[in-house]
């Protein structure tokens, strides 16, 4: 294991996050307390409580899950792609370590990155509104691996993309409509009896509604099947990076 | 051997075929050229060496290390310098630098980086960025980069190619420089006075075969035609007839004959001409031979390849 070269990725993927730490800091508090000031108090003022919560607290947990899953894809998948654009990625084609290894460093600095923003949204929010977090390790449970298997989703993203549209296309696409549509402003059970069943195809459901659980106590789907699903999510990105790695797909010709 | 590369091949998807079977021996501290035109597969064979293309079938070893199954002492050993300048263009140059020395999995030595620098003359711009530099300079960072873990081989793609006529003669000093420190150099080129100014031994690579590899001299004496020019003190509408047997050609205006020879041969003929031109009463002025260049002897090769 070439721990120096992990490092070495690790902390240069690092170094951009620091040198635009206001933007990094910024824009996930503004959106936030956006967000706030338009579904707490404009529309949240007319919804009393879901499911025993304030709708402001409610919103909390979906918040944090949109802008982890958003920033884990986008900055793991421009992570690795940018390399490749500007043509630096021989370097690490050259460089005495294994795949293994680089993946390590591109979705560590990744992970760390979104867990970082993923913590200011919610000290940010308690500012707002009172968030009880009833179950604390499983609610870090669920962060961390949120965090790791979008930006392992994103690495995947990055290798794949061709320029830069396709890098924006999934994530636009796919992922902001998902996540939108996964609960993170509502409770399943508020939808129709039809959509609540077609909803339960979203991904995104089972991780947001685990999320909220660790906070409130309640969930859309039970708990085993959220785990369930963040840990086949998780798997499935390992094995699909995996076969990139046997196969050099995109990285090695 | 410190690079030993047998039967190489390498067929990209789409069935190109980049390298037919390379087999090369790189000896220890030496300073190799491979020549050839663009798209002979020069690139294609060095990236095969270093880890960014697999080959096809075939192997390359670097240091006994096979380049496939036992990359990583292989690839500790190498340091590569690419064609393009790719380089992050926001970061610092002394960071650009120090990081490539991690990647490779060497302990921060911040005096080495220092060293390299200075080296390169790149010492006074370790704080600028990158996108700051002018093409020269980027391309020094580069160099820098591949030196930064101290390899045993160098391996320079290209490394004057749209380069100035002053700061390649700089790149030369440094190749000769680390060449003394012990620093095996493989260069690819199609500038031949490149190869004829600094390489021990020269190897021209053309449609993805190696056609020779030779000691540079001794190449340029097998392959080495020489020409006498004998410049007349009047000048002549017409080679005499008398010394039609030379294929002599006529220069500058009728005041010179070119006789075209071969060194190696059993004679040159020079004698008997000499004396078959004071014979047709021709008065000799002065007499001068000039060597084949290596770009006589390469045109020659890449012709026959072709024909």
């Amino acid at each position: 294991m070439n721990y120096t070269a992990v490092w070495a990725i690790y902390s240069s993927e690092m170094v951009r996050f620091f040198r635009t730490i206001a933007q990094s800091f910024i824009s996930p508090v503004i959106s936030t307390s956006l967000y706030f000031v338009v579904f707490g108090a404009a529309i949240g003022s007319r919804i009393d409580q879901v499911e025993g919560v304030s709708y402001g607290a409610f919103i909390v947990p979906g918040l944090i899950m949109l802008s982890v899953m958003t920033q884990a894809l986008s900055n793991a998948s421009f992570g690795i792609y940018f390399p490749k654009f500007i043509g630096t990625v021989y370097e690490l084609l050259s460089a005495p370590i294994s795949f293994f290894e680089i993946v390590l460093g591109f979705v560590g600095a990744a992970a760390t990155k979104a867990l970082f923003i993923g913590v200011v949204i919610l000290v940010t929010a308690s500012l707002f509104v009172d968030v009880p977090i009833t179950h604390p390790w499983a609610m870090v449970l669920f962060l961390v691996l949120t965090c790791v298997s979008f930006s392992l989703f994103g690495f995947i993203i990055g290798v794949w993309a061709g320029n830069f549209e396709q890098l924006q296309l999934i994530p636009l696409l796919v992922v902001t409509p998902l996540v939108f549509l996964g609960g993170s402003f509502y409770s399943i059970s508020m939808l129709p009896a039809i959509w609540q069943k077609i909803t339960l195809f979203n991904p995104v459901v089972y991780l947001i509604s685990g999320f909220r659980w660790s906070f409130f106590g309640t969930a859309d789907v039970p708990v085993g099947l959220s785990l369930l699903a963040i840990f086949g999510f998780t798997s499935l990105c390992m094995v699909i990076i995996w076969w990139i790695f046997k196969t050099g797909w995109r990285i090695r010709a | 051997m410190i690079v030993d590369i047998k039967d190489v091949r390498k067929t990209y998807k789409g069935g190109f075929e980049a390298l037919k079977g390379v087999t090369l021996g790189i000896k220890e501290g030496e300073i190799l050229a491979l020549l050839g035109p663009n798209g002979a597969g020069k690139t294609t064979l060095i990236s095969t060496i270093c880890g960014i293309t697999n080959p096809s079938s075939g192997s390359v070893t670097v240091g006994g290390h096979d380049v496939v199954k036992d990359y990583r002492p292989a690839r500790s050993m190498i340091g590569l310098v690419p064609q393009e300048i790719n380089l992050e263009p926001f970061n610092k140059v002394i960071d650009v630098v120090t990081y490539s020395r991690g990647l490779f999995g060497k302990k921060a030595n911040p005096a080495k980086i220092e060293e390299i620098l200075k080296q390169l003359s790149l010492w006074d711009k370790k704080d600028a960025r990158v996108m700051m530099l002018s093409g020269g300079m980027k391309r020094r960072v580069l160099i820098a980069k591949a030196l930064s873990h101290e390899p045993r081989v160098l391996f320079l793609d290209e490394p004057t190619a749209g380069v100035d006529v002053e700061l390649r003669k700089d790149m030369w000093d440094v190749v000769a420089k680390l060449k003394e420190q012990g620093v095996t150099i493989i260069l690819t080129t199609h500038y031949i006075e490149e190869a004829e100014a600094i390489a021990d031994r020269v190897g021209v690579i053309n449609g993805g075969e190696l056609l020779l590899v030779e000691e540079k001299a001794a190449l340029m004496q097998r392959l080495g035609q020489k020409t006498l020019q004998v410049d007349l003190q009047a000048p002549v509408e017409s080679v005499p007839e008398s010394l039609a047997g030379y294929e002599l050609e006529l220069a500058e205006d009728g005041h010179a004959l070119r006789y075209h020879y071969d060194t190696t041969g059993e004679s040159t003929g020079i004698t008997r001409l000499l004396g078959d031109i004071s014979a047709a009463g021709l008065q000799l002025k002065d007499l001068q031979t000039e060597q084949s260049s290596l770009e006589d002897i390469f045109v020659g090769l890449v012709k026959e390849d072709a024909a």
